[in-house]
């Protein structure tokens, strides 16, 4: 059975000036153990995806669909039901640590909340666990940097601190939102290399949101590529970028400066995303298409699986994409 | 040879922090942001400066236009010296030195209109020119970045962040400049938009003549821009060297550790590389390490990296002769 299964999720969002329409008709499916990484430019929807799952969309957002947990239905459901879930079951970490952890406590406390709560430890027992936990994710001097405030740590280390505090009650799920994007490149290579390592050691999947394609290169299994709220293609990482099926996923990765090659002239992808309040009828990458047909504009081809494992919506077939 | 287009020597930029409130009887603790950097850019030509945050690459940037105050020469054309001038005298050079900056919404005035944000450098330095010639010009200067001049009355709100960027590179370009000093400006921008404005950055410098200062984290866009990098840490120069020779033979230990974090677009390579990993954090720069600041993370480091600060070294003569433009800051290298 799939770890999650998430089946035609859309999210909106009402506004003063009308429905945004964040996230539509997306659907993707994960195993135990398994890496998944969603990207996307900013306002693709891929952190409202990731929200909704939790339902930490914000007051004003609505999901529909289906999102199944270990084969339980946890979209929409009482936030009691969905209180057993967070954080024991599936964890997130999110991009701005400083922002993310309370000012007011100290570490060690806003640890051992959830341990109590969730495991019923003892304060003691779950000081040690967080200790214990902390030192996992490489903290040096653990016990006496549990002790101190968030602003004690250097950005970095609170991103660590975050992950520790998603890894205590050792979830099947780990949602990550933009782990690295405010940290530096040498701490991103720390942080990246210590997923793996605790993915390794917890055996937990984990559903990375990130606009960083390198990133998702070095770390993931499959990808889920979006864009206006909707999936232009996913498939397993390999076979994407050695041979992107959809125009944009081709023109992201050309678009790309890398450090690996030479330098040219970039591909460019002209024009600018679109706006969510009123979404195309068609394809929404369909104005900055240099494939575009006549009719892409009014009609959406629904994603169709074309080669193994592979899933893409585009009107053109993949051979003509050169 | 021709002289460089600005000369920098000894450039130095220290913060007095007074921590506890400002009292007479507090002590006042020095960060020293920028530790005597030495570099010559000619015209034309783009220097990269990267490193991670916190290595005072935009001090640096900052510094070189005063707008905040360093020690140091500054030297414009090989004849005038810009640090020691008076607010009038440095008004005649501020035409020549424009910049653009990294959040692009938030460095354009909320409450005027695009052709005023553009026009303004231009109005301040030449006041002798008629309205009408002035919108001509904006207008001009609004299609040389692709914006339609004629949403020349529009506000910066209703721009999405690849077009404010774009105003901000017209509003730099006015005055026709003969360098720019970018600081960080495609990091708020998404990736098809980066690609956007690196394209125009570097068409326009081409049909301008213009030279760059491009200040940036991201290395991949950085060596895409780039003749010269410099490669900072900490305030200090660790590295500096033509774009090719740095990359493919980068030979300072942080160098050679931040090139090889950079995750690349392609899961063979990427899963291939080798990564340098390195350990800690960034020292405060409050009390910045004895000799070399960088040996507290170093692989390589030995007793004599604590005693010594290295010097940048001169650079060496290779096979034919010629000196490479190679420098670099190491006691082992």
């Amino acid at each position: 059975m799939a770890l999650l299964d998430v089946q035609n999720l859309s999210v909106k969002f009402r506004t003063n000036d009308g429905i945004v329409n964040a996230v539509n008709d997306v659907s993707f499916s994960m195993d135990p153990g398994q890496t998944l990484a969603i990207v996307g430019e900013s306002g693709s929807g891929k952190s409202q995806t990731a929200f909704s799952i939790l339902g930490l969309l914000a007051q004003n957002g609505f999901a529909t669909g289906s999102v199944k947990f270990n084969g339980n239905e946890i979209l929409n459901v009482s936030t009691n039901e969905l209180n057993r879930v967070r954080a024991a079951e599936i964890a997130i970490v999110f991009q701005d640590p400083m922002t993310s952890l309370n000012p007011y406590m100290r570490v060690s406390e806003q640890m051992t909340e959830v341990l109590i709560h969730h495991k019923g430890m003892t304060k003691t027992e779950a000081t040690n666990e967080a200790v214990r936990m902390l030192d996992a994710v490489k903290i040096p001097d653990a016990k006496g940097r549990a002790q101190q405030y968030p602003h004690e740590f250097s950005g970095g280390m609170r991103q660590r601190v975050m992950i520790a505090m998603s890894l205590l009650c050792r979830p099947k799920l780990l949602i990550a939102d933009e782990p690295t994007t405010a940290l530096d490149v040498t701490v991103q290579a720390q942080i990246m290399s210590l997923f793996s390592e605790i993915q390794k050691e917890f055996g937990m999947g984990v559903l990375l949101i990130t606009h960083d394609l390198g990133v998702v290169a070095g770390f993931c299994e499959e990808v889920l590529v979006l864009y206006g709220g909707r999936v232009m293609e996913q498939g397993p990482v390999d076979p994407i970028f050695e041979q992107p099926s959809h125009p944009y996923t081709r023109g992201l990765l050309k678009a790309i400066p890398r450090i690996d090659q030479g330098t040219k002239v970039l591909d460019t992808i002209p024009g600018t995303p679109p706006n969510m309040m009123n979404p195309p009828l068609g394809c929404p990458f369909e104005p900055r298409c240099q494939y575009a047909l006549e009719d892409c504009g009014q009609n959406l081809q629904p994603l169709k699986a074309f080669s193994k494992g592979r899933l893409r919506s585009c009107n053109r077939a993949v051979e003509e994409l050169v | 040879m021709s002289t460089p287009l600005l000369k920098v020597e000894d450039l130095r930029v220290s913060f007095d922090l007074r921590s506890g409130g400002d009292m007479p009887w507090t002590k006042t603790r020095v960060l020293q942001a920028v530790g005597g950097v030495n570099f010559e850019l000619k015209q034309g030509e783009t220097l990269g400066i990267v490193g991670e945050s916190g290595c005072g690459k935009s001090t640096l940037a900052r510094a070189l236009i005063r707008m905040v105050k360093a020690t140091g020469r500054v030297v414009w054309m090989g004849e005038q010296e810009l640090l020691g001038l008076s607010k009038s005298k440095m008004m005649k050079y501020r035409s020549e030195i424009q910049m653009v900056f990294q959040d692009p919404l938030a460095s354009l005035n909320p409450r005027k209109t695009v052709g005023q944000i553009i026009a303004e450098p231009l109005r301040t330095h030449s006041p002798k020119l008629s309205n009408d010639e002035v919108i001509a010009q904006v207008k001009e200067m609004m299609q040389k970045v692709s914006l339609l001049p004629n949403q020349i009355n529009r506000y910066p709100h209703e721009f999405s962040g690849g077009q404010c960027q774009r105003i901000g590179i017209a509003r730099a370009l006015i005055v026709k400049p003969k360098l720019i000093i970018c600081d960080e400006p495609v990091s708020a921008l998404d990736v098809s938009i980066q690609a956007q404005v690196i394209n125009l950055l570097m068409e326009l410098q081409q049909e301008m003549g213009l030279s760059l200062v491009f200040i940036a984290h991201d290395l991949s866009v950085v060596k895409h821009i780039s003749n010269r990098v410099m490669v900072l840490y900490l305030g200090k120069v660790m590295e500096v060297a033509d774009r090719d020779d740095l990359y493919d033979n980068p030979r300072h230990p942080y160098t050679q550790a931040l090139i090889s974090a950079v995750p690349i677009p392609d899961p063979k390579t990427e899963r291939a590389k080798n990564v340098i990993l390195l350990e800690g954090d960034l020292p405060s720069p409050l009390a910045p390490p004895s000799g070399c600041v960088f040996r507290t993370r170093c692989a390589k480091a030995q007793k004599i990296c604590g005693e010594v600060v290295p010097e940048l070294k001169e650079p060496e003569m290779n096979s034919n002769g010629q000196a490479s433009s190679h420098r670099v800051a190491c006691h082992f290298e």
